[in-house]
């Protein structure tokens, strides 16, 4: 049951540097666990993190098992133009998330 | 010193001892203050505490139609920000029809049982703890005001005594850590006072949110001692207790705590 | 490291952690570590044959972390993030952790700031290394040790 928090916002000045948060659901079951029965808890994180501005990427995230659970991703970007943020998570087990944010710049 | 005036002295002292232990009010301080400085600044921001991962599931849960009769919580609670507010601050709560107090999550259960004609939640299952931290967050800033009366007082007395006693292969009593060795180290972390201010709470060590039955079944497992089942009336009449000996002092759910 | 320790060494090992921990009868199992030398070949295989300067760089952690599980981490890189001079990556390694690579983000001139920030996990006390690559190639690093301590009471799943 992913969901996803992001806090971008809603208008800044064009050239101003904006911060972008964002936090995910996702467990990040590092692969190094072991149940109650001694068996290794598979490897199941998200691996990838892609921010793009109107189409364009502007920031990328490899993420290893050693992100906390529940990964929270702070970056920052230029107010270059109006338009839409999107962010996309993928990782194992097929996971892929994608949420979008709008801006306006003045 | 006539034997009679001595037995009194001996139970006036024994009496002024038991209450001697209880934290002094003004002494009161929530689990938020033990904490490090990164900690409390993660709480403190709602765009970067994960237990808004839940309460924002838990906004989705409250409008969902579910059950025989398909009603949504808001079908009848309509907005939570202003229905639901101090609710979870003054819970466990009589239920008359149950004759006994009953926790926030039994209460949303009661809920979607009766109401809306569907399944009750698991205990700690991510629905339940979501609604919870959802209708927890409406009592932020709220002072704890559960009530003691006539009706309630038998089952936070016996709260009470869960409290003092001691339990486990480590045979040691709540009150022995929480209400004598508060601010103390345990293992690298301080010592709470074990006030409930904040729950359900984003727990560092869960890497999740969770229940304060959870919390203490953890405590229990913690003494070597056998965890009551969660929604046991040991459980519930322990969190009632609690919730009175923090009284007044304001609610801070969803919490994070270490 | 052996993927099934015999039944001495899985003892004396997990009895060496309960006994540290002072936890007595409690077994817990000793997680894979890395080792230095294995992030320093982490760091190795990110930049190559250049050389790695200390500056530039500013790694902030916690110097005690309440909880392994989750520890805040911000980096940030001196630089104009022009055109023209901007930091291209920033990669975070962590010494003992069962594998030295923790993240590694990549930036450009449009991020304005290099200013980048996470929570992490450290599995015990150690070293975590950030290393920065800028668009003239050159490699520049910070270094902080965090100490971790455990939670008190460890529950059942």
């Amino acid at each position: 049951m992913a969901g996803a928090l992001i806090n971008v916002p809603e208008r800044a000045n064009r050239g101003e540097i904006v911060e972008i948060k964002t936090l995910i659901s996702h467990p990040m079951e590092t692969g190094y666990r072991r149940n109650q029965s001694g068996a290794r808890v598979e490897r199941d994180i998200i691996r990838l993190f892609v921010a793009t501005y109107n189409g364009t990427e502007i920031f990328r995230a490899e993420l290893h098992p050693a992100i906390t659970a529940n990964p929270f991703i702070v970056f920052s970007t230029v107010a270059t133009e109006s338009g839409t943020l999107t962010f996309k998570w993928t990782g194992d087990n097929a996971f892929s998330v994608t949420e979008s944010a709008s801006i306006t710049v003045d | 010193m006539t034997p009679l005036r001595g037995l009194w002295a001996v139970i006036l002292l024994t009496a002024t001892a038991a209450f001697a232990a209880e934290i002094p009010r003004a002494e009161r301080r929530s689990g938020y203050d033990f904490m490090s400085r990164e900690t409390r600044a993660m709480q403190d921001d709602d765009t970067a505490n994960p237990a808004m991962l839940w309460v924002l599931e838990g906004e989705a849960l409250w409008r969902r139609q579910v059950g025989a009769v398909g009603r949504a919580c808001a079908d009848c609670h309509g907005d939570a920000r202003t229905t639901m507010k101090g609710v979870a601050a003054r819970h466990p709560a009589f239920d008359a029809a149950r004759g006994r107090p009953v926790t926030l999550e039994q209460r949303i259960n009661g809920c979607r049982v009766e109401r809306q004609q569907a399944p009750p939640l698991a205990y700690e299952s991510r629905e339940l703890l979501a609604l919870t931290a959802y209708v927890a967050r409406q009592s932020r800033g709220l002072p704890i005001d559960v009530t003691i009366d006539a009706r309630t007082q038998p089952f936070v007395d016996a709260g009470r005594a869960t409290f003092y006693r001691r339990q486990g292969q480590l045979n040691l009593a709540c009150s022995q850590c929480h209400d004598d060795n508060w601010g103390r180290q345990l293992a690298g972390n301080a010592i709470p006072q074990a006030h409930p201010t904040g729950y359900p709470i984003y727990r560092l060590e869960w890497q999740g949110v969770g229940s304060l039955e959870r919390r203490l079944r953890g405590c229990l497992v913690g003494i070597r001692a056998e965890p009551y089942e969660f929604g046991a009336a040991d459980l519930v009449d322990l969190e009632l207790y609690l919730m009175s000996r923090a009284a007044g002092m304001k609610m801070d759910a969803p919490a994070i705590r270490p | 490291m052996a993927e099934h320790p015999s039944r001495r060494e899985f003892l004396r090992v997990a009895g060496g952690v309960a006994a540290g921990l002072g936890l007595g009868a409690v077994i817990t199992v000793t997680p894979a570590r890395a080792t230095p030398a294995a992030m320093q070949e982490a760091i190795r295989k990110v930049v190559g044959a250049s050389k790695v300067s200390p500056g530039r760089v500013k790694l902030e952690m916690p110097p005690l972390s309440e909880n392994g599980n989750t520890v805040p981490l911000t980096v940030s890189v001196e630089s104009p993030m022009t055109a023209a001079d901007y930091v291209k990556a920033i990669h975070v390694f962590t010494e003992l952790n069962p594998q030295p690579d923790v993240v590694s983000f990549r930036l450009g001139p449009r991020a304005g700031r290099a200013r980048v920030a996470t929570r992490i996990r450290l599995a015990t006390t150690q070293t975590v290394v950030a290393v920065s690559e800028l668009s003239d190639g050159s490699f520049w690093s910070d270094t902080v040790a965090v100490v971790v301590t455990l939670a008190a009471c460890l529950e059942d799943a």
